[in-house]
């Protein structure tokens, strides 16, 4: 019985997520039969989840753009009236527009990418071109939960690192639905499931993964800082933290200055030796030895810290970071957490037991022999089984950043950091704290016709590191680096539009948006937002004058595009997942991998890569270029060849494969023959690390040095984790005047004093600070579900019928008391906004949460659906009642700041309160009922593919 | 004699639908497809899927279970959807249990989806015939593909391995040893259409602490001196006792 004729099989990598599977593509007559996992790949070993088995779905979209589109000049910008122009012609307004911004003022041009996994290209393109206003998603996704976990333990989850599974004997999940990550944590979880393992789920909502936790512990969205500081104060008590690890791989040992009247106040004592040459954190701090009783330099052979109580050192007062971390929570007792989180006081005492007893009394013992970085050797690797994974659910909180240094501290107290069973790393973290990148710190470093004097992106260690102008004014235009959001390493996107409109901190003049949904789901405040795209100033000029956006596909965002530039689909074209950005590395080693096309480009789409190269080449940015200003790569896969980091580095783009013959690995002369050698290799390259190097990262001598030479770190230095974070303090100090580093504007010293906190510390999120309580009760928080990629897929034939319409999950108790029944259409209202939906009864929700999928609501017509689709018409948008930006806390002033932590500038999506009443109509109740607000529908564009009313897929047999 | 089936163990499936895409792509381009979709981007948009994935909440809050309940055709080994069918379209095979509907047979009259007692029969509005799953039979006889592709799709994709497929006659198999060891059931049985699918239940890890295992000899606060001890002011019995 074969029937069927497959064709061709093609290895590529999947991108209906970002989670990067290898698949195999199989085609029949040149139209896609079948896509299945690729065994062999180390990511997810041949399963594929529903969204990579739709591609063919995805590929054969009536979403699809097919030709570059300039808005009509008669038609008004969001009304999506557009006509096809030529590759040249969009390549000859680009060219001219942009050379004359870079001639002028670079930072006029402002480039934003959306949830696209090329960033070490698209963030190459803007520093070179000279403009600061560059970021990614980070800023409004998780960047809360990179920069809390890297500021603390020099590594995060993710792409970063991960709960061990295989050897964990505890996991707890907190604040993670179902998406980072997604097959990999599946496959772990139900191996894990399956060694009898013990998973708790800790989050408002029972869905996806929480639905096979063996426990669920309904939790107040906003309020894991709490619960994860009364398990800290648990565990303190009852003395089940590893006091071995805290000694010798943290600061918990060391001495802080607690002379508040000292100018170095908060900050460690250190010794007078020397630094050592390219020291970038030098062990030059102190313990209190216990043996001696008297001060030693950390790590002193024979020497053990006190970790408790108060010394003086030369008149000074000081206590070792532990005890200030003891401190800090005595207060925040599970009775206390009770009333905050909602979880029973004998609950959170019993988890963090459990954890505490696991991480103690099942430890594993590895014969694995390495010597860490003091030159001790050890013959043995050692771990305490308790694994965590968080993701949103913590990070989209104004008060995300704190609470996950708390996870970061109480991983770190029980010992479980790069070890087995518990949290690892992937190369390349750990990193040192923070990451060396820096961006300039000041304006002087925009210049016409040159690049960009530093990275567009970086870790700021200091005040000094902030991109400020004199007067401590941003240099960005979402105010990135600025004392508004000091350590925002991912951006503020979601603050671009609302800046840019208002001309704060100035006007730019053209906006490029690359995948990002920025009229719609990926955006606060939707329905001002979409206003503010199309308001014209005095002179009847746009506010925001031009703007570019580069799809794949129609959405809300490209209505609002004044040059659509049309992207291929992931099957269509080359990628790679590098090391210079987001690799898919494991425990092990590095892994890299690319995407190859397995079919021609649909009409005339073009990758957005070969976009950004033809561009830099005409404009000449200087890498892309010759010396003699000639062209310096034929296209994207040349330019992933053979682009090096610098003349002769070695370092590239992709780290299989190197050297003239492909003989080399991490670092060698450009492979021309690179991308042939993927090919053949499943698309992916997987670097195993000896099992020596494999655990203990941070402070693994042959880790530390095998990772220096291959230049993935700058430095071979221990990075010791921040029980109590120096680079907060620093921070602190400035806004306290104290310091010889920069100091905050007078109305931001407050904010930058109170939230630069050393040690975490709980606070209500800033957005319920503002709110009155009584009138709106509940929080309205959102989930991806399983088998959609945020807004990606309503244009998924197959997955929009597993989500064709969403609706607000309210606790059916909740419910009731608000006189709604299930299925009742109702109005959900924030202060912000309203938004008219439909209320679905659930015990599976805490009562004071309301919550739904997001990004499943779309505006009518956008993706190509019909006007009358169920996503505009019963689906709903949370977004609408989240705002963007929140009054400042300062009495009296009418500033605003980005509604976001005040550290980091992470989107605050999940802090929006709201009432629930219940609206008019019924269901059913005739063609009135639909969700509000409306929006004019948008009509298909020129080139757009035919909308089917039936569709008898077969392969083969379509055209 | 065989009867191949599925078991699908409830303890791991996340409802994550990789089986009832999957499922879709495989066979839409198949000899059991195509598996039509009606209105796809337009209003209530309605399709062809062999597998579904529907969930339940089990319980009142805070105790309540989500449960992902994946369901296809069960192969029932007495199935009532089979005397039926007027034509004999709708068959059981002898050499492998497998139910399958005969489409050039088919007439369409839906008896067979009426006496289907799981709703797990789906009729293609479009060329209307009766189709379900076929347990992939197009891929697990196929001798051009390896060992591990000859498996039904859904069971390839399912990322937490919830699916497994095979004989449940024969009592050494994967399947009868996980219904055996793992209390493995069938869907309402009291139907007695002995369905061959059967699903695992969900199963529960706790730990369980006993006072005495909390505090150690090695606690390190007797190292940082600062074991815990009841305040002073506390009342001891030293206080209230006088013989
Ligand atoms: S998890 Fe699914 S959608 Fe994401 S990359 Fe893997 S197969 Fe593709
Ligand atoms: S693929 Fe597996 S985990 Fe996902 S819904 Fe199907 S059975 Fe459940
Ligand atoms: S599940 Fe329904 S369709 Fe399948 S064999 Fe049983 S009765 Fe027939």
């Amino acid at each position: 019985m074969t029937q069927h004729s497959v064709q061709e099989v093609k290895k590529t990598t999947c991108y209906m997520c970002a989670c990067r599977c290898g698949i195999r593509v199989h085609l029949k007559d040149g139209e896609v039969r079948y896509i299945d996992g690729n065994p062999n790949h180390p990511l997810n070993k041949g399963v594929i989840c529903a969204k990579g088995s739709s591609g063919i779905m995805k590929q054969y979209s009536p979403a699809r753009l097919t030709r570059p589109l300039r808005r009509k000049s008669t038609a008004e910008r969001g009304a999506g009236e557009f006509e096809p122009i030529s590759w040249d012609e969009a390549f000859a307004i680009l060219e001219e527009r942009l050379g004359k911004i870079r001639a002028t003022d670079p930072k006029k041009f402002a480039l934003f990418t959306g949830r696209d996994q090329m960033q070490a290209l698209t963030g190459l393109f803007a520093r070179q071109f000279g403009t600061p206003n560059y970021a990614a998603h980070g800023g409004f996704c998780s960047v809360n939960m990179a920069a809390g976990l890297i500021y603390t333990i020099g590594g995060s989850f993710w792409e970063f690192g991960g709960p061990d599974l295989d050897r964990a004997k505890l996991f707890v999940m907190i604040g993670t639905a179902e998406d980072h990550h997604s097959n990999p944590l599946k496959i772990a979880i139900s191996q894990f499931k399956r060694n009898g393992g013990r998973f708790v789920s800790i989050n408002p909502v029972r869905t996806g993964y929480s639905a096979i936790a063996d426990e669920w512990v309904p939790i107040r969205p906003g309020t894991d800082g709490a619960f994860l500081l009364a398990v800290i104060h648990e565990i303190i008590e009852k003395g089940l933290y590893d006091r071995d690890f805290l000694v010798r791989y943290t600061n918990a040992g060391q001495l802080v200055n607690c002379d508040e009247e000292d100018d170095e106040f908060g900050m460690f004592l250190r010794t007078e030796v020397p630094e050592e040459e390219a020291c970038y954190d030098p062990q030059d701090k102190l313990w209190w030895d216990r043996k001696t009783n008297r001060p030693v330099v950390t790590h002193s052979e024979g020497a053990d810290p006190c970790l408790l109580g108060e010394f003086e050192i030369n008149g000074t007062k000081v206590k070792p970071a532990f005890q200030l971390l003891v401190e800090r929570v005595k207060d925040y007792t599970p009775e206390w957490a009770e009333g905050v989180t909602g979880i029973p006081a004998a609950t959170i005492r019993r988890l963090a037991y459990e954890m505490g007893v696991t991480a103690r009394d099942q430890k594993i013992e590895l014969p694995i022999a390495w010597t860490d970085a003091w030159g001790k050797e050890h013959e043995t690797v050692t771990g305490n089984p308790v694994a965590f994974h968080a993701m949103r659910g913590l990070a989209a909180h104004s008060n995300g950043f704190q609470t996950i240094r708390a996870l970061g501290i109480l991983m770190s107290i029980l010992g479980t950091i790069d070890r087995p069973g518990g949290f690892r790393h992937k190369v390349p973290f750990p990193r040192p704290i923070p990451p060396c990148a820096r961006t300039p710190n000041h304006p002087n470093a925009v210049q016409p016709n040159k690049p960009l004097d530093g990275m567009a992106l970086g870790w700021p260690a200091d005040p000094d590191d902030l991109f400020v102008d004199e007067a401590g004014n941003p240099v960005r235009i979402d105010k990135g680096f600025s004392w508004e959001y000091p350590l925002s390493v991912h951006g503020l996107m979601h603050n671009v539009i609302t800046n840019a409109w208002r001309g704060d901190p100035y006007r730019i003049d053209t906006l490029m948006i690359f995948m990002a949904n920025m009229a719609w789901n990926s955006t606060m405040n939707a329905v001002e937002v979409r206003k503010m795209l199309n308001d014209k100033d005095e002179n009847g000029e746009y506010k925001i004058p031009f703007i570019v956006v580069a799809d794949a596909f129609q959405s809300e965002m490209t209505a609002f595009a004044d040059l659509i530039l049309p992207d291929t689909t992931y099957l269509e074209r080359h990628d790679v997942m590098s090391l210079l950005d987001r690799p898919i590395s494991e425990f092990d080693g590095p892994v890299d991998a690319v995407r190859i096309p397995v079919l021609p480009p649909l009409g005339e789409c073009k990758p957005f890569q070969e976009v950004l190269i033809e561009l830099a080449s005409r404009l000449k940015l200087p890498a892309f270029v010759t010396k003699e200003g000639k062209r310096k790569y034929r296209d994207y896969p040349d330019f992933i060849v053979n682009y090096e980091t610098e003349p002769g580095s070695g370092i590239g783009f992709l780290a299989g494969w190197r050297g003239k013959g492909g003989e080399k690995h991490l670092r060698g002369e450009p492979n021309p023959n690179q991308w042939e050698m993927y090919a053949k290799n499943d698309c992916v390259f997987h670097y195993e690390l000896p099992k020596s190097y494999q655990y203990m990262r941070n402070w693994n001598q042959g880790y530390l040095e095998w990772s220096q030479r291959n230049r993935i770190t700058r430095y071979a230095e221990p990075i010791l984790i921040h029980i109590y974070s120096e680079v907060l303090m620093r921070f602190r100090q400035a806004a306290r005047g104290k310091g010889f580093s920069r100091k905050p504007p007078a109305h931001l010293a407050k904010r930058v004093e109170t939230f630069f906190d050393p040690l975490p510390f709980y606070y209500d999120p800033l957005e319920a600070q503002v709110t009155d309580r009584h009138k709106y009760p509940l929080a309205a928080v959102t989930q991806r579900p399983m088998a959609m990629y945020h807004s990606w897929d309503s244009q998924n034939a197959w997955l929009r019928q597993i989500h064709a319409h969403n609706v607000l999950y309210v606790n059916t108790h909740t419910a009731r008391i608000n006189g709604i029944e299930d299925g009742d259409w109702i109005w959900v209202e924030s202060q912000w906004g309203k938004v008219k939906c439909i209320a679905k009864h659930s015990e599976a929700v805490e009562p004071g949460t309301v919550w739904t999928w997001n990004a499943i609501g779309k505006a009518a017509g956008a993706w190509n659906l019909a006007p009358d689709a169920n996503e505009s018409q019963l689906g709903f948008l949370l977004n609408h009642l989240i705002s963007e930006e929140l009054p400042s806390c300062e009495r009296g002033s009418d500033r605003r700041v980005s509604n976001s932590d005040p550290i980091t500038g992470q989107a605050a999506w999940y802090d929006v309160r709201v009432r629930i009443y219940k609206a008019d109509e019924k269901v059913g109740a005739g063609e009135t009922a639909r969700t509000e607000p409306q929006f004019a529908p948008l009509k298909p564009y020129p080139g757009q593919p035919e909308r089917k009313s039936i569709w008898n897929y077969f392969a083969g047999k379509n055209q | 004699m065989t009867q191949l089936a599925l078991v699908i163990d409830l303890n791991v499936c996340v409802g994550c639908h990789a089986c009832v895409t999957n499922c879709k792509e495989w066979n839409t381009s198949g000899p059991a497809g195509p598996l039509v979709d009606l209105n796809p981007y337009g209003k209530n948009p309605t399709g062809t899927f062999f597998n579904r994935v529907q969930t339940y909440e089990v319980g009142e809050f805070p105790n309540t279970e989500t449960v992902h309940f994946p369901k296809s055709c069960l192969h029932c080994e007495e199935p009532p959807c089979v005397p039926v069918c007027p034509t004999g379209a709708s068959y059981k095979r002898k050499e492998d249990g497998i139910v399958l509907v005969d489409y050039d047979k088919c007439i369409g009259c839906k008896y067979c989806s009426w006496a289907c007692p799981y709703g797990a029969r789906e009729f293609d509005e479009h060329q209307r015939v009766m189709k379900k799953c076929t347990l992939c039979v197009d891929r697990i006889y196929d001798t051009t593909l390896t060992d591990e592709e000859r498996r039904p799709a859904c069971v390839r994709a399912c990322p937490t391995s919830a699916r497994l497929f095979g004989d449940i006659h024969d009592p050494e198999s994967e399947v009868s040893r996980a219904i055996r060891e793992n209390g493995g059931y069938q869907l309402m049985p009291e139907w007695g259409t002995q369905p061959a699918n059967h699903y695992l239940p969900r199963r529960k890890t706790q730990i369980r602490l006993r006072e005495d295992e909390l505090e150690r000899a090695d606690n390190p606060l007797k190292i940082d001196r600062q074991l815990p001890k009841p305040a002073q002011a506390e009342p001891a019995l030293d206080d209230v006792t006088s013989w």
